[in-house]
């Protein structure tokens, strides 16, 4: 029986693997949205995963996880050291990172931070970053790069690099009179560390020096760098700040704290919580590509479903053959749904195996262009019960020309019409 | 009392859309071992009285004994499974599937009923031999040799493996309908000799079917369906 399941199924061979290359695309599609779904948001939580509270400026929570996390889009106002001060030596606080933005080279973002960053921050399960050249900064005019920078520009341990004034990748206006070198290259991390380049918080004063009102020094008047690097530097300004807490159950109470704060406008936000309002924005856009998807496997099942009907008229033959060796209409039937489940079944098992295989190939450049790391892990649970889904469709859908099949062999019977 | 394989009393049969009746038999009998070439017009019912006996189709009423037992008391299933064990069909086209090879033609049947099964071997490899021989028999040992495929055979060839096939396992009843109207005369002879011999080493008795009358004389007993069918049109 099952031989000459497998016979007949064989000898329509043609149609039947369109069946299943239809089936497996859009099985593929529809993992593989959910898998950069996935991907997407890990790779976002990754890159803020020691950090319990934000601070900025006062505005939207999620301005300020986008600008001090993600480096997109900028600050509304900057903080003051007295703020920052404050709370770096609140007793309920382990650690801060302090961030300083603004400035750009070459389309990268410049940060300024100091020690504290390399010795607290931390991306993915709590990794620590990592230098693959060089070391940190320690010098006024040092700065540390992130991989792709790295890459991206060719970049060696030494090298002079001009930092421009703002953050558009045609600044006009750059700090051509006080280049950085390069001490230090950071291992990749999947995340938009890799896409900054990392000064001191002095580097960034001292840069800024002679440019009152946000215009370049005039010729002949500015400072050297000799004598800035002399100078006794302090930050009167930074962007935003990174907590890490002492124990979790603060959070809420330091944030109200914050948002609350006498002396200047504050936003505290933790990230997880903002990170969720990016969700509900994203939401939209991700259920329109399930729905998508949804309706490619729906069209596959109908194609499948069309073939099997169709084919129906061609296998009169075969059907009353059958029944003139003891085939019942119900064995009939079984067969046409136990066809659609086969079809089916081996259209997902194709789809699995090109998702996978896809994954692979595609894993490094996506990491490499977009910092996106799509993790390769066996199908979820959550994968299996919609693959066991599909298949109940399928199984669901063979019904239609089970039916019409069972229909036809009761009227047929043994007569061969063609 | 099993001398009787087919008994048939005041059977009556009308398509369930149509008031007048198609079929309506009085007595009709065939006895074991019997020869019976059974002659009738196309549209004179012959075919459904054939899907009547296999159990496809059921009458209105009356009685309709095969090997003695009512078809009207099985179940649907029981029906199909009592065509399979108890009658081999062969059919006037088309009777192989494309896609096996002459072989599993023939084996066709044991795969749905084992009484059959049993009786044309106790394993797969008997039952394979089974189908050799009666397929030798049948003068078909070129094409086994050679291998080829049911679709290159000619039709006199297809439907002397369909003969293979409806008499494997030695069913009790072989029923034949038009099985040489798409043969030459000198064929039509060949294979009536060749299946009237199968069926006596078988011990099947046949029922053979056709509106073409000229090969009645080498059967043992010849009736027409005018002479059983009392339906007036």
């Amino acid at each position: 029986m099952v031989n000459l399941f497998i016979r007949s199924l064989w000898n329509r061979r043609g149609t039947a693997f369109l069946t299943i290359f239809s089936i497996s695309v859009s099985v593929t599609l529809l993992l593989g949205v959910e898998k950069i779904r996935q991907g997407v948001r890990t790779s976002f939580s990754s890159a803020v995963s020691g950090t319990d509270i934000i601070v900025g400026a006062r505005g939207g929570s999620l301005q300020l996880l986008l600008y001090s996390i993600f480096r997109i889009g900028n600050a509304p106002n900057n903080l003051s050291w007295e703020s920052y001060n404050e709370f770096r030596n609140n007793k309920r606080v382990k650690w801060t990172i302090p961030i300083s933005l603004g400035d750009s080279h070459r389309g990268f973002r410049v940060l300024g931070t100091n020690q504290d960053y390399f010795k607290y921050f931390r991306y993915g399960s709590k990794k620590k970053l990592e230098f693959s050249k060089g070391k940190s900064f320690s010098e006024l005019f040092d700065a540390v790069i992130g991989s792709e920078v790295a890459r991206n520009l060719n970049y060696q341990l030494n090298e002079d690099i001009i930092i421009a004034h703002g953050t558009g990748n045609k600044s006009f206006l750059k700090h051509e009179d006080r280049p950085f070198k390069v001490v230090g290259i950071l291992r990749p991390t999947g995340t938009p560390v890799d896409q900054t380049v990392h000064v001191s918080l002095e580097g960034i004063t001292a840069m800024h020096i002679d440019w009152e009102s946000g215009a370049p020094p005039i010729e002949g008047e500015n400072l050297s760098s000799e004598d800035i690097m002399n100078l006794d530097l302090k930050s009167e300004e930074i962007t935003s700040f990174l907590i890490g807490l002492k124990s979790k159950i603060h959070a809420f109470g330091l944030q109200r704290e914050i948002n609350s704060y006498k002396e200047e406008p504050l936003s505290a936000i933790m990230p997880g919580v903002a990170l969720q309002e990016l969700w509900n924005i994203l939401r939209t856009a991700e259920t329109g590509l399930r729905v998508i998807s949804w309706f490619v496997l729906f069209a596959g099942l109908l194609g499948m479903i069309t073939a099997l009907l169709s084919g129906l008229n061609e296998r009169r033959r075969e059907m009353a053959i059958l029944r003139s060796v003891g085939a019942g209409p119900s064995t009939i039937s079984f067969l046409l749904i136990f066809e659609a489940m086969v079809l089916t079944f081996t259209g997902i098992l194709f789809g699995l195996i090109s998702l996978y295989i896809t994954l692979y190939v595609s894993r490094p450049l996506l990491e490499t262009y977009f910092g996106l790391f799509l993790p390769i892990n066996p199908p979820s649970f959550k994968d299996l019960i919609i693959l066991g889904g599909i298949i109940l469709t399928g199984m669901f859908m063979g019904v239609i020309p089970a039916f019409k099949a069972y229909r036809q062999s009761l009227v047929d019977g043994m007569t061969i019409r063609l | 009392m099993d001398q009787v394989i087919l008994d048939i009393k005041n059977v009556c049969f009308r398509w369930k859309n149509s008031g007048s009746l198609l079929l309506n038999l009085p007595e009709f009998k065939i006895e074991k071992h019997e020869h019976v070439f059974l002659q009738g017009r196309s549209g004179s019912g012959k075919s459904t009285l054939l899907a009547l006996v296999g159990g496809i189709l059921v009458s209105e009423s009356g009685t309709l004994k095969v090997l003695g037992q009512d078809i009207k008391n099985f179940t649907r299933s029981g029906r199909d499974s009592f065509r399979v064990d108890h009658l081999g069909f062969i059919f006037q086209l088309f009777n192989l599937l494309p896609y096996l090879s002459i072989e599993e033609n023939v084996m066709l049947p044991l795969s749905f009923s084992s009484i059959r099964a049993k009786r044309a071997g106790r394993t797969k490899i008997d039952q394979f031999k089974e189908a050799k021989r009666l397929l030798k028999a049948l003068a078909l040992e070129k094409q086994l040799a050679e291998k080829s495929p049911v679709t290159e055979l000619s039709v006199g060839q297809q439907q002397r493996v369909a003969a293979a096939r409806a008499l494997i396992g030695n069913p009790e009843l072989i029923i034949a309908d038009e099985p040489t109207s798409a043969l030459d005369a000198d064929l039509r002879h060949s294979f009536l000799e060749l299946l009237f011999g199968e069926c006596k080493k078988a011990g099947s008795t046949l029922l053979f079917v056709s509106h073409d009358s000229t090969l009645s004389d080498l059967f043992s007993r010849k009736i027409s369906m005018d002479e059983i069918n009392n339906n007036v049109n």
